[in-house]
């Protein structure tokens, strides 16, 4: 095999040893791209080697063009990158579609009987497949080269590809051994000629730390909030936390319920808070357009609510498999009338985790909606990071068991009723979509019962507004430019920053975007430049800092083709 | 005796409605069957009809219009014990709640549907409504009616409903009977109830239901599907009583994995710490 991997052109000299390596798979949709990450991920991690993965797809289930980048480091990676060190193509499509990424550094390889490419390095992954018996073979043929390529432990590769085959029987666990270790062979050979020239150090703690990616990391988080109960409608990319939390209700005893549209899932979510429930509800733009006729609702019989909006572009169907942070202005907005609530944007899983932990919490104590806005980046998106600490977390409940004279909407200092449930206690609970009594009875008291109602309502707001979470200074508290920026950006801006290593610019994330928190103006006043970093067109959150600060927020850098941000990208910005 | 969930006060209905007529059926029909009253949660949408719990003293979830089925099962779901029972119009059930309603037949919570069918929009003064016949003239349909109305029986008995019933206001005491039936019923049961609107049809008046209506004889067999449907589809005369049980359906909330192990309602249970750390640890 040794002539079809050789070609001395293609060798590199020892300064251009990679301590990381950027893979891209890409091919057709079920050409078996996910089968080849979910085996190799896993191997990677636990033989001690930091990754990130992430993976760009079209709304389709066959054909297309899909890829997935994984990038394999010695130091922690957490970002969307541009460069390719390594890309395998399963067919002729991938090359145009990734052309803007490959450059003449990138190592091409694949099989000359299905990838044509003037500088590919030929590996005849379908011949050997046949030889094996089966053309399937030949995806653990490539997961072998890229194992054998990052001189992975063998033996950690062939336990994993045991478990992942053992119901289908002690043959095919051979063969796909039997496969793993010729493609190891070759990525072996690949490595020593430095064809791939890399040495990436392992760092044996990786194998501790948890492999998540984002909806994963939003449906724990869930249940550690004490979340019971999760309502949805499919649709992408919010489907991953549904999905999620489906696969642990045997195991927790949640109520999992997919529901007829997304009006039926927020009512029913709803029904479900008001009985007693700490119910979750996961969709996109377009099916949260669908509830927010319910989240009025939610805001007028002052019910609690966890909303977990992944987001995608819109208008309408949008790019249903891409990612953009369009829908701010939605969530912020969404319902009619006056109501407060609460808005989370996570910034990395660890993030995600305890946001939507805090999230029942808060929904449950404020008697409001909370949402968390995430995005198809981010949902998608996993890497290593240390196991999250829960041993301090609390699931605060804050019903009351009800007597004969309770009142749902009793009027008190603060706005917070007491809130009780039916079937609790000897007292009626009565909650009214219409403006109501503190009974929660129809009333038409313009000036006695709504006003006051309305300011019960206004008073939470307030309450919230004092306890909302701070913003996050990454970087120099002294700094001349500040980047301000909100969710799934952050890990970019954070590996652009560090490439560029200048302490006159900070970095201001936002964990929680609304309300949004008091410290906001005296961070911007502190800065000579702002710089707004949003993946939507117009920059909602910067309009939204710009309406409650007063300052203007001129310069930003906006991003709506469909794609995150790219640390190159930032770098560029941070560069100016 | 005292009816412990009568409450007294004024309502926003006409003098005359029939809404009256089921409020006092429902009234006793509770009361017969011992039901407490902390046991009970009432769920409506939006219109005349579904402000009916509020003259009642239950618990009660008075949600958006056309969404009282949805939040019925969310209860079902966090508290499987209590006795849901909803109340609501034709055109709330029908029409803008026309796909839950279908679903939630399919879904199954054991749930208590009691819907009044006056054939016309009452809250928004007078316009069709789903069930509203051909021919009616409204403000809006100023030429008459020309959509076929639904026929909520045979939709029902279509989609395999466990139990479909329809009643009147004006014979109280066999619908009273059958909406007791309907409360002891494990699974989605549906009573629709014929009513007069005094205020906006003057064609489907009371005279006008007790003329068009009679009760299913004793002999028949509400097991038979194919005969319920067929007797569902009879237009005039229309039948009332029991048309369809189907005792043999999964209910949604016994089939949920939260309840496969413990009975208890969500809001006694607390999060079991040690699972999710093994669910974290998986994902080493």
């Amino acid at each position: 095999m040794g002539k079809n991997i050789a070609p001395k052109s293609a060798t590199k000299k020892d300064s251009n040893i990679l301590s990381e390596l950027i893979i891209v798979l890409a091919g057709e949709a079920g050409q078996g791209i996910q089968s080849i990450e979910s085996i190799l991920t896993g191997v990677i991690k636990n033989d001690g080697f930091n990754i990130f993965a992430t993976k760009e797809y079209m709304s389709r289930v066959r054909g297309g063009v899909n890829s997935t980048e994984i990038r394999v480091s010695s130091s922690p990676v957490r970002s969307h990158t541009e460069r390719i060190d390594l890309l395998i193509p399963l067919n002729d499509d991938a090359i145009p579609h990734l052309k803007n990424r490959i450059s003449s550094k990138t190592v091409v390889i694949g099989d000359n009987t299905q990838v044509h490419y003037d500088k590919l390095v030929n590996i005849p992954f379908q011949r050997m497949a046949t030889e094996l018996g089966d053309a399937i073979y030949s995806n653990i043929i490539a997961v072998g080269v890229i194992c054998g390529i990052l001189k992975v432990l063998e033996e950690k590769l062939y336990i994993e590809i045991k478990t992942k085959f053992i119901n289908k029987g002690e043959e095919v666990v051979a063969k796909n051994i039997e496969a793993a270790k010729s493609g190891y062979a070759i990525g072996r050979e690949l490595n020593k000629n430095k064809i791939v020239n890399c040495v990436i150090a392992k760092n044996s703690s990786i194998k501790d730390d948890i492999l998540i990616n984002g909806s994963e990391a939003v449906a724990l988080g869930a249940i550690a909030g004490g979340c019971d109960s999760v309502f949805a409608y499919p649709m992408t990319p919010g489907t991953g936390v549904f999905t999620a939390l489906a696969g642990y209700s045997n195991k927790m005893g949640l109520v999992v319920e997919q529901v007829e549209d997304e009006i039926g899932v927020m009512n029913m979510a709803l029904g479900a808070w008001y009985a007693g429930a700490r119910a979750i509800v996961s969709t996109s733009g377009g099916g949260f357009a669908l509830m927010t006729e319910a989240i009025s609702l939610a805001g007028a019989i002052e019910s609690p609510a966890v909303v977990h909006l992944a987001q995608r572009p819109g208008p309408a169907t949008g790019l249903p498999t891409r990612t953009e942070q369009g829908d701010f202005n939605l969530v912020l907005y969404a319902g009619h009338g006056f109501f407060p609530r609460i808005i989370f944007s996570p910034g990395d899983v660890k993030e995600a985790f305890f946001l939507t932990q805090q999230a029942f919490n808060l929904a449950d104590k404020y008697q409001v909606p909370v949402f968390i806005l995430t995005d198809q980046y981010f949902t998608d998106s996993y890497y290593n990071i240390q196991q999250f600490k829960i041993e301090s977390l609390t699931v605060e409940k804050n019903i009351v068991e009800t007597n004969d004279s309770y009142k749902r909407y009793l009027l008190t200092k603060n706005g917070i009723s007491p809130r009780g449930i039916p079937g609790f206690g000897t007292g009626t609970v009565c909650v009214d979509s219409d403006e109501h009594t503190e009974e929660g009875r129809i009333t038409e008291d313009l000036d006695g019962v709504r006003l006051k109602m309305a300011d019960k309502r206004m008073k939470k707001l307030n309450l919230i507004k004092k306890v909302a979470m701070k913003p996050v200074l990454i970087g120099n508290k002294k700094y001349k430019t500040l980047i301000i920026s909100w969710g799934s950006n952050c890990n970019t801006i954070i590996e652009a920053m560090k490439i560029i290593n200048n302490r006159d610019i900070s970095f201001l994330h936002f964990p929680q975007v609304y309300p949004l928190p008091k410290v906001t103006g005296a961070y911007l006043k502190k800065a000579k430049k702002l710089i707004l970093i949003e993946n939507n067109q117009t920059g909602q959150f910067g309009d939204l800092i710009q309406m409650e600060t007063g300052i203007a927020l001129t310069n930003r850098v906006l991003k709506y083709n469909g794609m995150p941000f790219s640390v190159e990208e930032l770098k560029k910005v941070l560069e100016k | 005796m005292e009816n412990i969930f009568d409450r007294k006060g004024e309502t926003a209905w006409c003098q005359g409605c029939g809404n009256f007529g089921i409020r006092n059926i429902v009234l006793k029909a509770l009361a017969e069957l011992g039901l407490k009253r902390n046991e009970v949660v009432y769920v409506s949408g939006i219109g005349q009809a579904a402000k009916a719990p509020q003259y009642y003293d239950v618990s009660y979830f008075n949600g958006l219009h056309g969404r009282s089925l949805p939040p019925a099962a969310g209860i079902k779901a966090a508290n499987p014990s209590l006795n849901v029972i909803i109340e609501s119009g034709d055109g709330d059930m029908y029409g803008e709640g026309g796909n839950h309603f279908i679903h939630a037949i399919r879904r199954n919570p054991n749930i208590t549907v009691i819907v009044h069918n006056n054939m016309v929009y009452g809250l928004t003064k007078g316009q069709a409504s789903p069930t509203s016949r051909i021919g009616f003239q409204t403000p809006i349909q100023i030429n008459g009616v020309s959509e076929t109305p639904i026929n909520p029986l045979a939709l029902a008995i279509a989609l395999d409903a466990s139990f479909v019933a329809r009643g009147s206001a004006g014979e109280p005491e066999k619908t009273k009977d059958i909406i007791k039936r309907a409360i002891s019923h494990k699974g989605f049961a549906l009573v629709d109830v014929f009513q007069a609107c005094v205020s906006f049809n003057k064609i489907n008046t009371h005279k006008w239901f007790k003329e068009h209506t009679y009760f299913l004889e004793d002999s028949y067999d509400y097991k038979d599907k194919n005969m319920a449907f067929k007797r569902a589809l009879e237009e005039d005369p229309m039948p009332l009583g029991i048309f369809y049980i189907n005792e043999n359906k999964t209910v949604f909330e016994d089939n949920l994995a939260a309840y496969k192990g413990s009975k208890e309602p969500l809001y006694k249970r607390n999060t079991d710490m040690g699972k999710l750390k093994e669910l974290l640890e998986a994902k080493k």
